[in-house]
Parts: C-alpha cells; structure tokens; sequence
C-alpha cells in the first residue's frame, strides 16, 4: 500500500521537476498518439460508413474482420509493421523503423479497425426512415454521406475516443517498432514498463497516473462535446 | 447545433494541432542529428569526426539495464557525430537482427552462439571488449543450502535435487545460455515444464524481482545485481567458479551479406570500445556506487 502513496507523491515529484524528461515523454505520447487517431479516423470513419450503407458482397464478412480486429494484439500488430520495416524487410529502405513515425504506422493499424467498427454499428443504429428521409430530400451521395456524419456525431465521437484509448495505452507495437529509444520514441507507456522492470515500481506507477490524468483531460473535453451535442 | 458544430471543429483542430506537433517533432530531431557533427567538431576532438550516420546498435539488456551504455554512447556521439540507436534484446535477438542486417553492430555475451554466427559468415569482425561474471543470487532462506559454494554445477544440482525454485529468463539471452550450459555442467537437462522452474522471458531486472518475490534461485550477470537487486532480500549464494565467466565481445555486421549497413560507423564503434580511454571508462563504472566495477576491461 505504501507503494501507492509513493506513486502519488512521485508522480508529483516528477510534474514538478520534469525529471526522467517526463514532459518530453508526455508531449512526444500525445503527438504520436494524436496522430494515430486523426490517421485512424481519416482511414475509418468512410470504411465506417460504407460498411453500414453500402450493399456489396463480402459487406458482412468486412465487420466481422472489423469486429476481430478490435481484439488484435497490439504486440502483433507491431510485429507485422516491423517485418515491413525492418532493414530486412520491403520497406526497409525508407529508414522508419524506430522512429515516431513507424508507432504512427503501427497504432493507426490498431485503431482504424476499432473506429470501423464503432462507427459502423453507430450508423447502422440510426433510425432507416431518417436515411431515407435524407433520401428524399433529394441529397446527392456526398451530401448524403455528410448528413448522414453528422447524425451520427455521437457514435463518431465514441469511436475517437475508444480510438484513442486502443493506442494511448498500448505498449507492446511501440517497444516493437519504436524500440523505446529515450528522447526519441519512448512513450508514457514503454518508459512505464521500463521503470517497472527496473524495479522503480513508484515511479512506473507514477508515469501511469500521468498518462490517466491526460486521458481523463481529453475524456472530459470529449464529454463537454457529447453533452452540447445531445441538448442541440 | 452552432455550438456543436464549434466544438468538433475544435476538437479537430486539436488533433490537427497534435498531428503538426508530431511533424515538428521529427523536424527538431533531424535538426538536431544534422548539428551533432558540427557540435563534435567544435569541441575539438583530435581526429575530425567522419561520422553523422544513424547506428544501430543491437545489445543485451545487461549492458543497457545496468547504465553502461547510457554513460558509453554520449561519450561516442559526441566524439563521432553518429547517432546510436539501442535496441535492447536478449543476445540470441541481438544476434537474429544481425543475422537479418537489421542492426549494424552487436555488443553481446553468448560465446557459443557467437561463434555460430561468426561460422556462418554472419559478422566482420568479432572483439572481445570485457567481461564481468555471472553468480547465482536466492532469497535468504537457502533451500538448497548452496550458500558460499564454489561449484556453480553442484549448486545447480542441488536446487534440482530440493526441488527449490529457480527462476530463469528462459528467452534465449546470454544469461539464458551460460544457464542451460551450467545444468549441462551438471549432468541435467534443462527441466523445463518442472513444476519448480520458472521462465520469465523478460529482462534480468525483471527476472530478479520475480526470483525475491518467489523465494526462489536465479542466475545473474553481476552488474544488473549490483544496479538493480536489493541484497538483503536477494543475497549472492555462489560465485568464483571458471564456469560463470561473462565476456563481452564486440560484432561488426558482415557489410557483404546485406546493402545499406553503416559499416563504417559500426566499424567506429567497434574501435571505441576498444580505445584505452573506453576500457578506463568501463573500468570505472558503477566503481562510485557500488565501489566495485561492474564490467572489468578484457580488449583483443
């Protein structure tokens, strides 16, 4: 129990000093998992949407796999973007394994299947007559698909965040493909473990308690939204 | 609706603005990559520095884990204007990223494996850089009694024998290996799936908190023990026998087998840990907390 008070009282400690580079860290698990999201996004929220209007052949089988890929390691997600990365490996010759931009690559492959599969269960339990009435309104596809969004902002709004919350406190594809090179691709989570291997078991602790206070920052922003949403 | 749609505006811009963050990020490092050579340079080191390549240098997580290369690889940026990126694994990773020319030069300590690596053409050059030794630590209770022996083969025997716990990293790491070699040394076989064997895979620190927490044998590089363990809770049971003998040897990676290695950084580094003034460095290291070394100069 003492181990919990210390992690307090070090996670304190550390804010206040910004030893061990903790806001460096903090920033740098923002950035890549920031960006993680919007990419996932991007990829997602249209797959999203066609997989829930859309009719094609294989349209089930397509959630399905989203459904799965919301249960895939991320170890082995990273195992997979570093066979590619790798010098070794197809890709190797564009230098990226070990860097941010290889965790970008590794965590967009994380979320994008949970933001598939959040938003398309989100639009698939909007209301058929509301599309259809879209419909008769004579909206063309773009315009459709947008109207469509924007119904429903709520079900995309869960999807960011559960997005987010996949690749924020995920650790084993960014020890994987970032290595946890300190200054350069060590994370809240990475240097987490580290610190817990080390023994450090109040400062691993403490690390963690800053990574929940960011999500939970975030977390509350996202609410507001949700809340004003819901009211308009 | 206006006040909704402002919102999601501005949680976009938000990720927008963590997203050029990122970007920015990778800027600032490559500045700071493309400054270093010049920042050696202006520090005057003797021989101008040829350096600026991106290294990357595949290790156990010994030498990481215990800070030795965290004092070693400023010194060897600064001098070189390289940029060394560790990657810290077991020896057998270490030496299957060698095997793939995913890593450029390996600091590792599993002699046998080495020599198979070298065997099969696999590396440039191999030097021997230091050594340290390994000792076999237990919580306080000594089931096996194998407390002051000399003859690591018997203490193993023993713990077998008293079906004591033993720890073992069982990740193919160096440690892992000079373990299987020690039961061999004993008349064993490794006995994994033994009820009173346990495999960590994962690091030495890892391992030793494990081994307290268990009361339980484990096998130890000296120096991670030394950084790491608490004495009192992991004690050392068993040192001084030939067979726990720990050398570290330096592996260029084979430029021949595999285009776009840094061989000629790895070539550098390679020379550095061998130049005098590293070997007294890795002589005085740890000597301040621990007033001993942890890693003793052992150079080709």
């Amino acid at each position: 129990m003492d181990l919990i008070f210390d992690a307090f009282s070090e996670a304190w400690r550390l804010l206040r000093t910004g030893d061990g580079d903790v806001y460096g860290i903090a920033w740098r698990t923002l950035t890549i998992t920031g960006s993680s999201t919007l990419i996932s996004m991007l990829i997602g929220v249209p797959i999203g949407l066609l997989l829930a209007l859309g009719r094609f052949p294989g349209q089930r089988i397509l959630v399905a796999f989203s459904y799965a890929g919301m249960g895939m390691p991320p170890v082995v997600a990273g195992l997979v973007v570093a066979i590619l990365l790798w010098r070794s490996g197809p890709l190797g010759q564009l230098g990226l394994i070990y860097t941010p931009g290889a965790m970008v690559i590794a965590q967009s492959l994380i979320a994008t299947p949970v933001i598939v599969a959040v938003t398309s269960t989100g639009v698939m339990a909007l209301p058929p007559a509301l599309r259809l009435q879209i419909r008769a309104m004579g909206a063309g596809d773009a315009r459709y698909l947008w109207l469509v969004a924007r119904e429903a902002r709520l079900p995309l709004l869960v999807a960011t965040m559960a997005g987010f919350g996949a690749v924020v406190s995920e650790v084993g594809a960014s020890t994987v493909v970032g290595g946890n090179l300190a200054g350069e691709t060590r994370v809240l989570t990475t240097a987490s473990v580290l610190e817990m291997s080390k023994g450090n078991f109040g400062t691993a602790l403490a690390l963690g308690l800053i990574l929940l206070a960011i999500v939970f920052a975030i977390a509350v922003v996202l609410a507001a939204a949700l809340h004003r949403m819901r009211r308009a | 609706m206006r006040r909704s749609s402002i919102i999601s505006l501005l949680a976009a811009a938000l990720l927008a603005v963590l997203l050029l963050g990122a970007c920015g990020d990778d800027d600032s490092a490559a500045e700071e990559q493309g400054t270093a050579p010049a920042t050696a340079a202006a520090t005057a080191s003797p021989t101008p520095p040829a350096g600026g390549e991106e290294l990357i240098l595949a290790t156990t997580t010994s030498t990481d884990n215990s800070g030795l290369l965290g004092v070693l690889i400023p010194l060897y940026e600064r001098a070189t204007g390289d940029h060394v990126k560790v990657i810290a694994v077991g020896s057998g990773a270490a030496m299957q990223m060698g095997e793939r020319g995913d890593a450029d030069v390996l600091l590792v300590h599993s002699p046998k494996a080495e020599e198979t690596f070298m065997a099969a053409g696999n590396g440039e050059s191999r030097k021997r850089v230091m050594y340290n030794d390994f000792i076999i630590v237990g919580t306080p209770e000594d089931k096996a009694g194998i407390k002051g022996g000399k003859d690591a083969a018997a203490a193993m025997a023993a713990i077998a024998r008293t079906e004591s716990s033993f720890i073992s990293r069982g990740d193919n790491s160096g440690t892992n290996a000079a373990e299987k070699d020690l039961w061999a040394a004993a008349g064993l076989k490794v006995p994994t799936g033994a009820s009173w064997y346990t495999e960590t895979g994962q690091g030495m620190e890892a391992t030793l908190t494990i081994t307290a927490e268990r009361k339980g044998y484990t096998l130890t590089d000296r120096a991670t023990w030394l950084a790491t363990a608490d004495p009192k809770r992991l004690p050392l049971l068993v040192e001084g026998d030939a067979k726990l003998f720990n050398v570290y040897h330096v592996i260029v990676v084979n430029p021949a087998k595999h285009d776009g290695l840094h061989v000629k950084a790895a070539r550098r580094f390679s020379d550095f840990l061998l130049a005098s003034s590293t070997q007294k460095t890795i002589g005085e290291f740890g000597k301040d907390k621990f007033g001993v070394s942890l890693f003793i100069p052992y150079p080709d």
